[in-house]
This record gives C-alpha cells, structure tokens and sequence, in this order.
C-alpha cells in the first residue's frame, strides 16, 4: 500500500518537476518544541534531493524561496533533537509547524557519554555506571554500591551483603530495578536483595528518602538499578564477560544481547551464571561458604516518542551455604565460638552446599506502557508481579533432615500510574497512583513453627512532584506523598507467649481458635503515613555548587518487626516481634557541597537524621529452655539520631595520574537512653592512585588502600551465662568490635585487540593483597571466623 | 480528560483486585523435631527403688522454663544402671526420640558431667565405630555428699577429639540439643 502511494507520489513530483518549472514557489514554518510549544532557535532544514536549506531563527521560523518543486521531503534536525522526516506538497499548504523532540531530560536519556544521567537534581545521588560495576561482575549488589561514600554493608558470611545507607538497612532502604520496587522479604538481616549485578547497566543511589516517586518510607535512600538502555536506530550489540577468581575457586560468566530497529522496536536478553565453593582465610577454609548464582532476564518493547511499551521479565536463583560453624546449640556453644581462635568445622575444599544453606527465586513480570500528550506530559502506567520463594535448609534430625525448615513464598502485584506534566520545563509536576497486594504464604510442612506469618499486605500511594527552576542558578524540588498500608496476618502464638508477652490483656479480641498450646490469633493492622521532600540546587559558578535537602518520612513496621517469634541459630538467640510496634518516622535534613572539573572534584555530603520510634532489635534477657539459655533479642522503639559526612575528592595530577580519597564518617546515638546504636559503620578511608595510559592498548593500574577503624561507640550488650557444668556464670561478650583493619587491593586493565575493530577487555585483580587477617564489625558470622584472605581475580569482557 | 478516565480507570481495578483476598485458615505446625523432656532412670544393680532425674519443657523455644525434678536422693558407692530417654510431649501420645538418637547413634553422644565428685559414669553401649552413645550407662556414686550432675546431648561430636569417648565434653564441640543441670544429694 505504501510503496504504491510513494510510487504515484514520485510519479507525480516527477509530472511536477517536468509540467510546471515556476521556481517562485515559497516553502515555510515553524520548528517548535513538542512538549510545551517553545521555538526552536538553530534547527537545521535541508530540503532532500537538493543543496538547499535553512536554519531558524530565535522564533523558531525558517522560510526557503524561490522553490521549483511542490512535492519533496525535508529532513529537520537539531543538536539537542532526533532528526526528523517531514512530506511537504506545497499544494496543499505552504506553511509548516514541525515539533520536534526537543528536552533537556530526554536529552541526558539519549546521551550516552553524559556525564550525569541523575533521576534528580536535588538529592544526594550518586550513579555507578557499567564500567565499574563491571568489576563486581562476580560480587553482588551490596559489594559494588560500597563504591560510594558513606555506603556499606551488613554481611552474612561473605555471600549475604546487604546495602547500608547512613547507618539504615533492611526495609529502610528501597531497591528498584528496572522500574519495579523490589519485594523480596527485604526485612531480614540474612536477606540479601535478589539482584543479579550482571543485569545493571548503571545503578543511581539516592541518600534519604528524597525519591517520593518510589517511597515514602525509604530512611536509609533509595537504590535504582536501570538496566541496558536502548536507542533507536538499526543496530544489534552485546556483551560477554567471563569471570574466574582463586579465593573460593569461582568462576561466571554473563552475555548479553540487544537488537533495536530504528523504528522504536527492540529486544534484550541476558543469561548469567557464577559458582564458588567454600572461600579461605588467611589460614582456613571456610567449611560450607559456596553459592550458585543463576539469572535470566529478557525484555522487549516499543520505544517512541510519543508513545511505547516494554514487557520485562527476570528470574533469578541463588543457592547459598551458610558458614557451618556458625549453626550453634546455645549460649554455651556461643562463648566456645567466640572465644575459639579458629571455627569449629575446617574441611579440606569443596564446592558442596549443604545445610545450613538458603536458596531463593526471585521473579519478575512487568508490562508497562507509555503515552505523551503534545503540549501536556506523559502518562505511564505499569503492572509488575513478584514471586519470591525463600528455603532455609536447617541442619535437622530424622526425617525433616533434608527438609526445609522456613519456605516462604511472597507474592505481590503492583499497579502505578505516574503522569508527568512537562510542558514547561521550568515547572515540571510529576502525580501518581500506586495500588499494590501482597500475599505471604508459609508453608506449615517444614515442621517447624512459623518464623513469619501467613499474611496479606495491601498498599496505596498517592504523590506528587514538583520541579522548579525560578532561575538559571537555582533549582527547586518540592514532593508531598501519602501511603496506606494494611496488615491482615494470621499467626500462631504458643500459648506460653502469648501471656509472657502481656497480648492477653491488650489483643484478646483478635484470637480466632486456641489449640491448647497454640493459639491462631488474627492481627490486623493500619497504618496512614504523610511523607514531604524538599530539595533545592544552586549553582555557584565555576563548577561550584550546593544542594540542601529535607525529608520527612514515615514506615510502618514490617513482618518482621510485628511478627517474628523464634529461635536463630546462627545468632544463638531467640528474636521477638511486637505487636505494638508504631510506624516510625524521620525528619532528615543534609546538604552537599560539589566542585567538579575536568582535574579535580570534591563532594562533601553531611546529614542528620532524626528518627522517632525508630525500630530496632536489643537484647533484654535471657530465656532457658531444654537445650540451655538463650539471650532473648525483642524489636524495641527510641528515638534516635543519626549524623555524618561522607567526602569524595578525586584529583588528576596530569593526564596519566589521579588519585583519589573515599572517607565516610557517622554516628548513631539512642537519643531515649543515651546509649550507643547497635550496627553502626565505623570510620573509613579509601585511597587510590591509578595510572592510565590510553597509547598503551588504553592500559591502567591502580592501587587501592582501604582503612577501617575499629568502631569505638557501640552499646554494650554483654550478658552474663550460666554454665551448669562448671556451676558457674561466664560473660558473653557480644559487643566489642573487631579491631582495625588495613588492606590493600590492586588492579590493572587493558584492551586486548583480537580483530581490527574489536577489543576484549583484560583486568586482572587481586583483593587482600597482604592476605591480611581481619573481622568485620557489620559481619553477622564474625564471632565465627575470619573475613576471606588473598584473592586473585581475571576477567575478560568482550562488547561486540 | 482522557487521562483522568484512564488514570480512574486503573485506579478502580486495582482496588477490585485487591479486594478479593482468599481467607482460609492456615493449619498449625506440631514440630516433630522439638525435644520436650528427657529422663535419665537410674536403677541400683544391687535391686530397690529407681530415681528418675527429669527435664520437661512443654513449650520448647517458648518462654516456659524447664521443670527439673529428682525423685529421690541417691545411696553411697552404689552402682546404678542408667537409661536415657528422650521424648517430643508436644504429640499425642508422645513421641520417642530416643530411637532417632539411636539410629544416628554416629553423631549424637549424652555426657555426663558431675561435680564435687559425687559420682562418677562410664558408657555401657557403642555406635557402630565403636564409639559410646550414652543412652546406656553405669553411674556410681562415692561417699556421701551433694552437688549436680549435668547431662547433656550433643549433635555432631567429634567422637574421636581426645577425652570426648569417655565422656569429657570439652573437645566434643558439635551443637548441643539438650542441657540440663539435676541437683543431687547422695547419702
């Protein structure tokens, strides 16, 4: 049909050209921004099949004469714009309005060697991008974000890292991944966020919860991971990384591929897999620390101007063995840890993982489509599904050996709709809606009490966003946000429990069945939460500026913190819920101080950060039972404060050396009692001098040192034991940080030319280079044993 | 306006959806693994009355503590046969341990630990390595005078660490599932 029409169009532009040779013909317009109607100034029209054209001028006008041909085609473009195809027949009408794509965000989207592709232009954001998350290719998550200052992790092992904000954790801080709010039983320590690293192209980190967008109750910040980005034009490229280190005997491997067609269409698909066995110290195996890694992930859409849709879909597996040694019987087994230089079980090398062990699938589905109004916004609505299904194999008796001991599945559906209203730049307002259910399903065949309820969780979200620039210098952000939250859960209590902890008086009304020793009782719960964001950026001039930021937010207590009634192994404690527990809120303000040239840049980011009824776990006695004492750990509200600097400052001596200083400092005080809080990052500094040199196949080696300080301010939360078979009371000492620790890290890269137009990329690594033996404060197994020792790594990424 | 219908829309189908919720009750979970007591019968070789040293904690990880009874004061250097049994009360009727014990006779061992010399154990049955297991034993007593014995059973002992077969639980390691303290009187 259309070759047909452009046959007859030829034919008659051919009819016209012959027949008629009249060059008085005048061809004129407009070129106008698609979004809020301003004129384009410096658009360049060329009339197709000619030499002629014409730039527009400050209105946006242009205006060619003396044309001989009615019927041509002109191509439109612009330094800032995707170029654009417009039919003319001057019969028809002579004078043209052409809107074109034309916006500074969507600029910054398209622009891959941007320096800054930020979600925003007030908070304190920091984006890692695909160069360096290519070196935790074989890491996680958590590993590579320590990238940041004032960013790090609280570690289960080795394999189990999860993110730490300024001092908050957990449910404290939102992850998004492509889109989608991660909900992955984020509330237990043990919980790392399923994400596959390899899957990233960039991760942005917002500090505070200035990201309404995504959360109201984000404390600790904000994580977004983007995946591969697409761009229009005809194209298919990929990638393949290949990863093996020493220390664990791993190895993985990740592809990547994208086809995109110039006409908005494109296709992704990626495939990861890494496995280690059982990683050393210095001077041990670590009996049982393997993991196996397995990810997928593809997505396909549309991607136009004014509309687009993309469906995504990933999954991913993790299968990770916990420290045998670290599974204990008691209080007494617990002092024989702690005061053993070296853990109780060293095996020779495997790569086996047997219990303790966890595996997880994490799943997603989303579908989402977009649509931009001219001279409006865009609107974009999403669906997305979550299936994730948790197995913690126990180290069991009889039958239940090879059973799991926790199998809980979390299901949960999301509906957003977000409507950006940008057509005026100066004043962009962003509105959504968000509606979401979860379902939490405990599967009672472990034969092992509920550690966490069979619940149904049902969300609602309302925000909006405004983006101000009342000058050139000045850029404001202002977000009001208002979340409803609702807990139906329903839950066994032993009966014993259940009267120790007092609900017998306050929640008698709720109790569904009593089965003697158990009771099936029926919380339910709501929480109204009103959360404010307001951030402003100034420009100083010569490459100075300033941001200043301020967040009220608020978070409902989560499963754990409600529910949670058992006995952790491998913390040798029994860890208790409330059922009282109180949403949380924070008052945070912080500002930033960013100079940044070519040579040289400096970021000073400082906090303070008050959090009333802020939730967190304490030691409050011991309990006995058949198999001796336990310390018994219950969620507990104080208020609290928070505060610290994190510094950045790079420096390029001349074009082949830099250096550069990481330092993040912090502290966390219980404002109600005046202690210490629990969990807080000590000082750290990193330095690092890199020589490149891009003559040399683009060659680079740097040298790293990483500093911790032994955390001096921490609650003491030693107890006193009895020990029956000595007839005597031991101190268990819980609290006293690990001491200080030095390690040095180098690295080298270079490319590798195999054709002439392709490079593989060669690093060659090694972590721990001094095979220094140290502990981690914010390592769950510390009291176990050592953190891992020298460890080799080789990778080759090859981009095609 | 078309937004606005559309933003509606979605709006009013998501609280369809989430409104309808499944609502049956989950079924409660009776841990087959939960130890709730263990006794340890010792009988005099010699004849007469067995006293009965035991532990019951019916609510497990729960806050109860354990109830700790001793039937009866024991006699001077007397010889007693002692059989350990351990039972889950949280079933109906109860459920024996002690025979899971005994199949994994390989990695579970009780010990028993006296103090001020009031007596003193010897193991009276083996695993198939040749190692004891503890479910049967001789105890016997000394001179007159009072203090406790712990027993103790341990998953996962390192049978073969020095002083752990014939009953020193200092380099058993491994984890400890029950712990109990009786407080004796000998007379």
């Amino acid at each position: 049909m259309s070759v047909k029409y452009y046959l007859i169009c030829l034919f008659l532009c051919f009819i016209n050209v012959t027949i008629s040779q009249n060059c008085n013909l005048k061809f004129q317009g407009i070129i106008k921004d698609f979004h809020d109607d301003t004129p384009i100034e410096g658009a360049y029209i060329k009339m197709e099949g000619s030499n002629l054209y014409a730039i527009s001028d400050e209105r946006g006008n242009f205006v060619f004469n003396n044309i001989c041909t009615v019927n041509f085609k002109a191509s439109v473009s612009h330094v800032s714009c995707d170029p654009k195809i417009v039919t003319v027949n001057l019969n028809e009408k002579a004078f043209f309005e052409i809107r074109l794509e034309h916006h500074i965000e969507e600029l910054i989207e398209v622009n891959v060697t941007s320096k800054v592709n930020k979600k925003s232009k007030t908070a304190q954001e920091t984006v890692i991008k695909s160069d360096v998350l290519e070196r935790y290719s074989s890491l996680s998550l958590g590993d590579a974000i320590k990238e940041i200052p004032g960013i790090s992790s609280i570690n289960t092992g080795n394999s189990i890292v999860k993110p730490v904000i300024n001092g908050l954790h957990s449910s404290r801080v939102l992850i998004m991944t492509n889109n989608v709010r991660l909900q992955d039983q984020e509330w237990g320590i043990e919980h790392a966020p399923n994400i596959d690293i390899n899957s990233a192209e960039s991760i942005s980190l917002i500090k505070g919860a200035n990201a309404l967008e995504f959360g109201g109750d984000a404390l600790g910040g904000v994580i977004i991971v983007n995946p591969s980005r697409t761009f229009n034009k005809d194209s298919i490229f990929g990638k393949t990384m290949l990863n093996g280190h020493s220390n664990g005997k791993g190895y993985g491997f990740n592809t990547t591929l994208t086809k995109t067609l110039s006409k908005g269409f494109y296709i992704n698909g990626q495939i990861s897999h890494k496995q280690t066995g059982d990683y050393k110290t210095p001077d041990y195996f670590l009996t049982n620390t393997g993991s196996k890694k397995t990810g997928f992930s593809a997505f396909t859409g549309l991607k136009k101007f004014e509309y687009g849709f993309e469906v995504y879909y990933s999954y991913l597996k993790n299968k990770i063995a916990i420290l045998r040694s670290s599974h204990i019987g008691n209080v007494e087994d617990l002092v024989n840890a702690i005061n053993s230089e070296e853990p109780t079980i060293i095996n020779d090398f495997s790569y086996d993982i047997n219990a303790p062990k966890q595996e997880v699938i994490h799943q997603i589905f989303k579908a989402n489509y977009y649509l931009r109004f001219k001279n409006f916004g865009k609107l974009d609505v999403q669906y997305d599904y979550q299936n994730n299904h948790r197995f913690e194999f126990d180290i069991r008796r009889g039958d239940d050996r090879d059973n799991a001991a926790l199998d809980l599945e979390l299901q949960s559906h999301t509906f957003k709709s977000t409507l950006k209203l940008d057509s005026n730049s100066d004043n962009i307002y962003k509105i959504g809606l968000l509606a979401g259910y979860q379902d939490n399903y405990a599967n009672p065949e472990t034969g092992v009490r509920r550690l966490i309820p069979d619940y149904q969780k049902l969300d609602f979200g309302i925000f909006s966003i405004g983006n101000f620039k009342p000058s050139d210098k000045l850029t404001i952000d202002i977000g009001v946000r208002y979340d409803f939250n609702r807990i139906n859960a329903k839950k066994f209590y032993q009966t014993s429990r259940w009267i120790e902890r007092g609900y017998n008086d306050d929640f008698s009304d709720i109790i569904i069945e009593d089965f003697g020793t158990q009771l099936l009782v029926k919380p339910s719960f709501d929480f109204h939460s009103v959360s404010v964001s307001t951030g402003l950026s100034y420009d100083l001039g010569k490459n100075r500026s300033v941001l200043f930021n301020y967040g009220l937010s608020n978070r409902a207590p989560n499963a754990s913190e409600l529910f949670s009634d058992g006995l952790h192994h491998s913390a040798a404690r029994i860890e208790l819920g409330d059922l009282r527990i109180l949403k949380e809120t924070s008052n945070r303000i912080s500002g930033t101080y960013n100079y940044d040239t070519e040579k040289a840049t400096i970021t000073v980011e400082g906090f303070f950060n008050h959090i009333h009824n802020f939730i967190y776990l304490e030691p409050t006695g011991v309990e006995t039972t058949i198999r001796g004492s336990f310390p018994v750990w219950e969620y507990k509200q104080v208020n609290a404060i928070l505060f610290g600097a994190d510094l950045n400052m790079r420096y390029e001596i001349n074009r082949k050396f830099v250096v550069q200083n990481k330092s993040s400092f912090m502290k966390g005080k219980d404002v109600s009692s005046n202690r210490d809080l629990i969990d807080i990052p000590s000082l750290k500094t990193t330095n690092l001098v890199r020589f490149t040199n891009k003559k040399w196949s683009n060659f680079s080696a740097e040298i790293q040192s990483e500093l911790v300080f032994r955390q001096r301010n921490f609650p003491n939360n030693n107890f006193e034991a009895y020990i029956p078979r000595t007839d005597s009371f031991i101190l268990v000492d819980i609290s006293s940080p690990p001491p200080a620790y030095h390690l040095l890290n180098v690295r080298s890269d270079f490319d590798l030319k195999i054709s002439k137009k392709e490079n593989v990329r060669v690093a060659f690594s090694i972590n721990n280079l001094l095979n220094t033996s140290y502990r981690e404060n914010l390592n769950r197994l510390r009291y176990f044993a050592d953190e891992i020792g020298r460890n080799f790594s080789i990778q080759l990424i090859y981009n095609y | 306006m078309k937004t606005i219908k559309l933003l509606s829309i979605l709006f009013i189908s998501s609280l369809v959806f989430i409104s309808c919720s499944d609502d049956d009750d989950p079924i409660p979970v009776n841990e087959e693994e939960v130890i709730t007591t263990m006794t340890a019968t010792l009988t005099p070789t010699g004849g007469g009355t067995a006293i009965v040293l035991k532990t019951q904690d019916l609510d497990g990880d729960g806050p109860n503590a354990p109830v700790i009874t001793v039937s009866n004061s024991l006699a001077i250097n007397t010889v007693y046969t002692g059989v350990m049994e351990v039972l889950n009360e949280t079933e109906t009727p109860a459920e024996d341990i002690t025979e899971e014990v005994l199949e994994e006779a390989l990695e579970h061992q009780f010990f028993f630990t006296p103090t001020n010399g009031i007596a003193t154990v010897a193991y009276t049955d083996t695993d198939s390595e040749g190692n004891p297991v503890g479910i049967q034993f001789t105890l016997t007593t000394t001179d007159a005078g009072s203090g406790t014995i712990t027993i103790s059973l341990v998953h996962e002992p390192e049978k073969t660490e020095p002083g752990v077969s014939s009953g020193d639980i200092t380099n058993a390691e491994g984890e400890t599932d029950i712990d109990a303290t009786f407080s004796i009187v000998v007379q």
